[in-house]
């Protein structure tokens, strides 16, 4: 996903938020992960925004994108001039609403904001864990969120929401606890990475692996793949908007010239924005941290879990849904939400789905959409008040 | 959004009163949701509607109702057979492409189906057809040839012929004369295909369909 707004934020906000960290899976007791390696100890960086009730009916897990982080909402300090990710969708009033919902989101497991992951300290060499750290699956950081949730004394939630990679994780909640998963909404996301999803990020990684200070991953004591990254993350906004939003936002414009240069300079805006992003990213991100989360996308694929493909990997899910696609989005296109709808019907589930009319490709789910935040919003709304008085009726028969 | 039963479209009212409580209905070409709604609040029907226009479905979800963007011919495929105590299938039926198909698909996944749309020999337009020699255009039908979604003619007379034909078991079958909003109206007794401006039928695939609830 791209940056989000910096632009200024809404009026009714968060405020100010601590960024926690949970840490578990101390050895021996590590935490086993898909790959048959184990992992530990580890550490989950999150936030949580609004209050739980008392029923603890209300939780709302967020799961982020690619290159999000716990930040979903809020500010630092009084003087931090950036909001959380998701600023727009996320606080009182708001799509997401935290005068009603107590909303938790973490730092996936593999990530760099907080969470552990390549460029964390490996217990056994005192070093940061480069190429040594395990390969991971989307899987593994929804069992990592489980046990965040355990600690937090969560046993049931009200819905787990995420776009992109967020929405996979959301998925693989549905699947992995089909009890704990009141409801979910998978926004612009796939049940399994394409071909073409895959190809991007190879292309992606190779950028940074070609770079001559990647090292091999060990390059956390001197200078980092800085040119590697930012390639990599300029394959990615190309994904994230469309012919369409290109166009429009870009066009053929020159950058702060009036004719070419004739040589390699960035001629063009779209060039420029690009590099620009690239930039910018380096200052945030880390590359081994990017090696690793793109291969757990990669890997990605409900259809993998057993007999009956789709279909059968929604054989034990109870969730209800709401599922939505954005018209423009080329990386996990309409088509691949619909075949997800398909085989939740097939499975008798309740499911919404709503294809929005967006221009700006991929992208859409973290851009304000006054349709998006209204969604959420009566959707959220009603299994809330389901959950209530499944609850109501459960205390009764308790008598 | 407040929908209460007499801001209902009549045939609606009608269709309403003959479901259940609690029952499990599915309701194709749902637009903004103004039947679930009502089956929702004063049934507590479990109910899934399915439209093709995104404006008109995001106001369904916004309002709380569980409803899916797509095409109604192709979207009833998906599910298992009998998913659904009750399929609707409210004046539409003039506008599908392939009406045998669609209803085969409804009866295949619906207990019962509801069937409802505009009676085409109702006596004006028969008189159009007859007097002007133009193709009929009424306060139900009130397209152009050149422009009309209706592109099936059917009569009720047409339709029960169809359901013998088809060995569909034809439950109920109410003939509605509505008011020009289509909000008021009343129960046609005599001379229903002549006096009618929409039926409504409740129908089965041959006897099995009621037995199982």
């Amino acid at each position: 996903m791209s940056d989000y707004l910096t632009s200024a934020a809404p009026a009714a906000s968060v405020g100010v938020v601590t960024k926690k960290f949970f840490t578990f899976a101390e050895p021996p007791n590590e935490m086993k992960l898909a790959s048959g390696a184990k992992l530990g100890p580890v550490t989950l960086a999150y936030e949580t925004y609004g209050e739980l009730s008392p029923d603890r009916d209300n939780v709302v897990l967020i799961l982020h994108a690619l290159t999000g982080d716990s930040h979903a909402a809020g500010f630092y300090s009084e003087f931090d001039p950036k909001p959380g990710w998701w600023e727009i969708m996320v606080g009182p009033g708001k799509g997401i609403d935290t005068d009603r919902y107590f909303v938790v989101c973490s730092n996936v497991l593999g990530g760099c904001m907080g969470s552990t992951g390549p460029s964390s300290m490996n217990p056994e060499t005192s070093r940061p864990y480069g190429l040594d750290f395990p390969g991971i699956t989307i899987g593994d950081m929804v069992n990592a969120q489980k046990l965040l949730l355990d600690h937090l004394g969560i046993t049931r939630i009200l819905a787990v929401i995420g776009g992109s990679m967020g929405g996979m994780q959301v998925l693989e909640w549905c699947v992995r606890f089909p009890e704990m998963v009141a409801a979910a909404i998978p926004l612009a996301t796939t049940p399994r990475h394409s071909a073409l999803a895959i190809a991007f990020n190879e292309v992606a990684r190779q950028a940074i692996m070609a770079d001559p200070n990647w090292q091999r991953g060990d390059y956390y004591h001197g200078a980092k793949p800085d040119t590697g990254l930012a390639v990599a993350r300029m394959i990615g906004h190309v994904t994230y908007l469309s012919d369409e939003a290109m166009r429009r936002k870009f066009g053929r414009q020159l950058q702060d010239r009036n004719a070419f240069s004739f040589n390699f300079d960035a001629d063009f805006q779209v060039e420029s924005y690009l590099r620009h992003q690239g930039t910018k990213f380096v200052e945030r991100f880390d590359a081994n941290s990017f090696l690793f989360i793109t291969k757990a996308a990669d890997y990605f694929d409900l259809t993998d879990r057993g007999e009956g493909g789709l279909a059968g990997a929604f054989a034990g899910v109870r969730a209800k849904f709401l599922v939505v696609s954005f018209t423009s989005d080329w990386l996990y296109p309409t088509a691949r939400s619909r075949k997800m709808v398909q085989a939740m019907k097939k499975n008798g589930l309740d499911v919404s789905f709503c294809e929005i009319e967006a221009e700006w490709g991929h992208d859409a789910f973290l851009l304000p959409s006054p349709r998006l935040s209204a969604l959420l919003r009566g959707f959220l709304e009603r299994v809330h008040s389901e959950e209530q008085s499944l609850e109501r009726r459960d205390k009764i028969h308790a008598f | 959004m407040n929908v209460e039963t007499k801001s209902m479209r009549f045939d609606l009212q009608v269709i309403a009163s003959w479901i259940e409580p609690g029952a499990r209905v599915l309701d194709l070409g749902c637009g903004e949701g103004n039947l679930l709604y009502h089956l929702k609040e004063s049934k507590g029907v479990r109910g899934t509607g399915i439209e093709k226009r995104e404006e008109k479905v995001a106001q369904c979800i916004a309002s709380g109702l569980s409803v899916l963007q797509g095409d109604l011919n192709s979207e009833v495929a998906d599910y298992p057979d009998h998913a659904f105590e009750y399929v609707i299938l409210s004046q539409t039926l003039q506008q599908v492409y392939e009406p045998a198909t669609l209803i085969d698909q409804l009866l295949r996944i619906g207990q019962r189906v509801i069937v409802s749309f505009p009676n085409f020999s109702h006596w004006r337009n028969r008189l159009q057809l007859l007097l002007a020699g133009q193709a009929p255009v009424s306060e139900q039908l009130p397209y152009q040839w050149y422009d009309t979604p209706n592109i099936r003619v059917i009569t009720l007379r047409d339709f029960k012929r169809f359901a013998l034909r088809m060995g569909i078991t034809i439950h109920k079958e109410v003939a509605i004369n509505t008011d020009h909003h289509n909000l008021e109206g009343h129960v046609v007794h005599f001379f229903p295909n002549l006096r009618a401006t929409y039926g409504i039928f409740l129908i089965s695939n041959g006897s099995e369909g009621l037995g199982r609830k």
